[in-house]
């Protein structure tokens, strides 16, 4: 049927483990380090080939600085990232600036925002043919005929090669996006929200970009989100963050169907449904999101958590397996009965 | 039914640009009910901000309000009062006692100078003329009503030491301060983060309850307008192109925006990796406005030579609305 | 150079501006910037005048006679009495004052001394090239006579030859003052943005310490320090030196900043993550990002550093004497007994007021148009 069929046993691509992100924050004049901020503070999951992967979570849960250590835009403080590709496995975590800029083309990433992601002074052509040119396509002709099948790919006009960004809306300026990180044929793409900054009649066409485009060339998808819902519709599996840590990681079905977090049953419950009359089962969680710079000891979550006990305050939740490719970091996960998506108002009758 | 506190009837907002003459808001009509939610949803460049601002009289340069009328009803009851006809001095007696607003962005509309205490008690101290020790009580007053911690405290704090969520409280204590009768609430979650967003749809609602507030709330979510709107105005590129109840907005849209729109929403109720039905193309920029109803490039059952040369006129009865050939005022 | 887009007629008015780069939609942009555009002329003008100073000087310069001392501006009169057109001036005769028994000179209305156009006059050189023509001349003057359309001050120079000249002192003094601290500026600003740590910290503290120190008196020190036996041009230079070196913090820091928010964009991210060198994203990417901002950057300079040498002349501290710039010139408006004896030694104002208004338009102008959202 598609390059996807391999299905969930084909090899891993990507296994990050144990990984961390510290900010050190500094102070006075002489700029010393007063203490850290904990962007990630041991993440650890692995993508195989072919799949979506979806990272969700709140603002300053450390969803992008995960994928920023990925891509190595910034160097990670502490853990492993393997990459597997043409046979063998680096670790690019640890991997020296110079050895890392031949491995770049494999992995590629589309941004958030559709407007700071292109350079507006560069036409489409140039944009989406730069990684070309700098990997060694340097034959004018050739280059031109590999954009304008990009173009295609990824529904542009061809007669567009010679705009300006200026001259096109955000969903369009989205799929330039694409179709350049899709240039070098790469096994893994990072997209970071691609479509939050979008407009909702827009953002379908995206979202059905992404699934046929990994559909035919087999891509692996890193993606990176706040939305629930957007979720759903791309994922294979989620991993829902919060401060710093992964507290859930399920196949989505699962994770929609029964999550065993209480913070991801309060993200589900959150999420606005066109529905309406949907709000009255709602669990509304107390305060804020908890503060990476310091946050609270024990299970970050448990000043919002509305089945925390004493245990909760003092001893922090690992991950544990609590079924085939299902983690959880809760100590109540075993005796918790959570609400998911089935226990929402359908389709309003 | 009960006469509406706020009617808008035709409202035309012009914009003067380089391109030409922008018309942002181009014709809008709708009513708001006392102790109702009017959605105003619709994307960008729909006008839905601008018709807020308009409202309220403080559409920017090189903007300005080309026709129609918001009229007011008094709380004493009489003849409404076309605010569009004051001067820019009774104008301000309506902002803030009458009509308040919540920003968008909590950060961009506060003083960083000032502390919160001092933001909301300028307004109380300005309209209800209190003492300024009278004021200061008032303002911990609405700290605590819209469920600011320890507010006696967080008075003296300035807006940076607030988290998103708190600063939007504030944002709509201070909205609040000289108990409006309608308050206008423009993407208030649009900033924040899920959690967060259900805790401030749940304040506000619970808030309008309690004072019976008229609620207009313009956003771009339709999730958020089905759990917080009783009629809903679903606007495209300066129109309302459909209004309604809520129940019938979603459960038998008629026009053909309202129910694409509908079904290119992504939900948490999907089959993992479905595709969605989409919209074909991209929203005209309103300098662009395509000739005929302006929906007409992108919708699947245009009649060919009527929608694309005739743009179509508002039909229906009182309170449900629609500007769409196929259901009514074909020539 | 703005006339690029016009080699693609056959484009439609949508397909120009989907093809425009952000040069010419600056450009388009600028247009309709009335106030800079008209501006932008004026500053132009001056540069031309800076340009051709000398083609438009009528006397020498330097040349003193005390005949001529304190003459009133003249008119040039365009009529013969006949009425055919043939511009003249009137000549000077001297009179004996009946109580000092000096003889004072004035204008004779009886004598006139007829002004042609592109005559030869006193000897130059312009680009290099020896010339003796000017655009105005008086046909066979006698010793005193001149076109003082301006007047004349103490030593009998002609105030309108002195502001050409000084025109073109003033405003190189800018343009070179500028060059050196742009090249400062981009320099240090940008090694401190790209390397950042100690690096960005040292020069950050470098510059606060520069900037918080009190000009006047670190001029006059720095001024005071110049040899007295120097010639003109290495006063000049010197002085140049001096106030640029003072004057690259502001554009440091404008680099500065522009560049580490350039950083964060996300195109330079792709670039970055698409294996590009760093100074492919530097030349490629960054840079033509922030010329525009420099170059409004620049044109806010320019006039800065005009008045700074112009106050440093004005109060003895900067050029000096045979040396002519605006601020030398205004020197002998100094004292109330010259200023209310010849008011026309004010007139060196004027210049310096419209360059330097002209040049603040111009450049809110050029920042407008080349980032109209920030």
């Amino acid at each position: 049927m598609s390059a996807r069929s391999e299905g969930l046993e084909a090899p891993v691509l990507l296994e990050v483990k144990g990984l961390k992100k510290y900010f050190p924050i500094r102070k006075g004049l002489l700029r010393r380090v007063v203490g850290q901020v904990k962007a990630v503070d041991g993440v650890s999951f692995a993508i195989r080939k072919g799949e979506t992967l979806a990272l969700v979570g709140e603002s300053g849960c450390g969803k992008t600085t995960v994928s920023r250590c990925i891509l190595r835009a910034m160097a990670p403080s502490e853990g492993a990232i393997n990459f597997a590709f043409e046979g063998r496995t680096v670790d690019l975590a640890t991997l020296p600036r110079k050895r890392l800029r031949p491995l770049r083309r494999h992995m590629q990433m589309v941004f958030q925002d559709p407007y700071s992601s292109l350079n507006p002074r560069m036409v489409v052509g140039d944009t989406i043919g730069e990684p070309l040119l700098i990997n060694g396509m340097t034959d004018r002709a050739e280059r031109r005929r590999r954009v304008l099948e990009l173009m295609e790919l990824v529904g542009l006009p061809g007669a567009a090669i010679n705009r300006f960004p200026h001259a096109f809306s955000g969903g369009q300026r989205q799929r330039i996006g694409i179709a350049r990180a899709l240039a070098l044929n790469p096994a893994l793409i990072v997209a970071d929200e691609p479509v939050s900054a979008l407009d909702v009649s827009v953002q379908a066409q995206i979202l059905n970009l992404l699934l046929d485009l990994q559909d035919r060339l087999g891509l692996t998808v890193l993606f990176v989100a706040h939305d629930l819902s957007v979720v759903k519709h791309v994922s294979d599996r989620v991993a829902v963050m919060y401060v710093g840590r992964i507290v859930e990681l399920a196949e989505t079905e699962a994770l929609y169907r029964r999550p065993l977090h209480p913070y991801t049953e309060a993200l589900l419950s959150a999420a606005p449904t066109p529905v309406p009359g949907a709000v009255s089962q709602r669990i509304i969680l107390e305060r804020d999101i908890a503060d990476p710079a310091n946050p609270p000891p024990g299970c970050a979550f448990h000043p919002r958590c509305r089945y925390a006990e004493a245990r909760c305050k003092v001893e922090r939740p690992d991950m544990v397996e609590v079924e085939p490719g299902r983690q959880v970091a809760c100590l109540r996960a075993g005796e918790l009965v959570l609400r998911g998506i089935t226990d929402m108002p359908h389709e309003a009758v | 039914m009960v006469d509406p506190i706020l009617s808008i009837r035709d409202l035309h907002t012009e914009f003067v640009a380089n391109e030409g003459i922008i018309r942002a808001v181009d014709g809008v009509s709708f009513d708001v009910f006392q102790g109702r939610t009017l959605g105003v949803v619709g994307e960008s460049g729909c006008g839905k901000s601008v018709t807020a601002r308009s409202i309220l009289g403080i559409v920017e340069k090189p903007g300005r309000v080309t026709g129609g009328q918001i009229l007011l009803r008094p709380e004493t009851g009489g003849e409404a009062v076309d605010l569009l006809q004051l001067g820019p001095k009774a104008m301000r007696a309506i902002r803030g006692p009458e009509i308040a607003l919540v920003f968008q962005e909590p950060m961009a509309s506060f003083s960083q100078y000032y502390t919160i205490g001092n933001q909301i008690m300028e307004g109380i101290r300005l309209h209800l003329k209190l003492s300024a020790r009278a004021a200061r009580d008032r303002a911990i007053e609405l700290l605590d009503m819209v469920g600011v911690p320890q507010p006696a405290r967080r008075v003296d704090e300035y807006p940076f030491q607030l988290s998103g969520g708190l600063r939007q409280r504030v944002m709509i204590a201070m909205a609040l301060a000289c108990d409006p009768r309608v308050l206008i609430a423009d993407e208030p979650t649009t900033a924040l983060d899920v959690t967060t967003q259900a805790q401030i749809l749940d304040l506000l609602r619970e808030l309008q309850q309690k004072q019976g507030l008229a609620l207009i709330l313009i956003t771009h979510d339709m999730g958020v307008i089905a759990e917080m709107a009783h009629d809903v105005a679903v606007m495209y590129l300066g129109r309302a192109v459909e209004t309604g109840p809520v129940s019938e907005i979603f459960t038998a849209p008629k026009h053909p925006y309202t129910r694409a729109l509908l079904r290119s929403i992504p939900t948490v109720m999907a089959k993992p990796r479905t595709r969605l039905p989409t919209i074909e193309g991209s929203i005209p920029h309103p300098s662009n406005r395509p000739a005929g109803c302006a929906y007409n490039p992108r919708c699947l059952e245009l009649i060919d030579d009527l929608c694309r040369v005739q743009e179509p006129p508002e039909t229906g009865m009182a309170g449900r609305r629609i500007r769409c050939f196929l259901h009514g005022g074909r020539p | 150079m703005f006339g690029m887009f016009k080699s693609r007629p056959q484009l439609s008015q949508a397909e120009r501006f989907a093809q425009a780069t952000q040069l010419q939609l600056t450009w388009w942009r600028f247009r309709k910037h009335r106030v800079a555009m008209v501006s932008g002329v004026i500053v132009a003008l001056f540069y031309l005048v800076a340009l051709s100073a000398d083609f438009l000087a009528t006397t020498d310069p330097h040349a003193t006679d005390s005949r001529t001392s304190y003459i009133a501006p003249q008119p040039v009169h365009f009529f013969e009495d006949d009425g055919s057109f043939r511009p003249y001036v009137n000549g000077l005769k001297g009179v004996r004052d009946p109580k000092t028994f000096k003889i004072v000179y004035t204008p004779d209305p009886q004598r006139h001394v007829q002004v042609d156009f592109l005559a030869p006059g006193y000897p130059y050189t312009f680009l290099g090239i020896s010339m003796t023509t000017h655009l105005f001349a008086l046909r066979n003057p006698e010793r005193g006579d001149g076109i003082f359309i301006l007047g004349t001050d103490q030593l009998g120079r002609d105030i309108w030859s002195r502001l050409m000249v000084a025109t073109r002192v003033s405003l190189t003094i800018g343009l070179v003052g500028v060059s050196i601290s742009l090249f400062l500026g981009v320099l240090l600003g940008g090694v401190s943005a790209f390397y950042g740590g100690m690096v960005d910290t040292v020069i950050q503290r470098v510059i606060e310490v520069i900037r918080s120190m009190p000009t006047i008196p670190l001029w006059l020190g720095l001024a005071a320090a110049l040899p007295n036996d120097w010639s003109v041009t290495q006063v000049y230079f010197s002085i140049t030196v001096i106030i640029s070196l003072l004057a690259w913090t502001d554009l440091a820091r404008v680099v500065r900043g522009k560049f580490l928010a350039l950083r964060e964009e996300e195109f330079v991210m792709a670039a970055e993550l698409a294996g590009a060198s760093s100074g492919r994203i530097i030349f490629r990417h960054m840079l033509p990002s922030f010329l525009s901002h420099i170059i409004a950057a620049v044109s806010l300079a320019l006039p800065a550093m005009i008045i700074s040498e112009t106050s440093l002349s004005f109060l003895g501290l900067g050029l000096r004497p045979p040396a002519i710039s605006w601020g030398i010139l205004l020197q002998d408006a100094q004292s109330i007994q010259s200023l209310a004896l010849a008011p026309w030694l004010l007139s060196a104002a004027v210049p310096v007021i419209l360059v330097i208004l002209a040049f603040n338009f111009l450049g809110d102008g050029l920042r407008d148009a080349a980032d109209p959202y920030g």
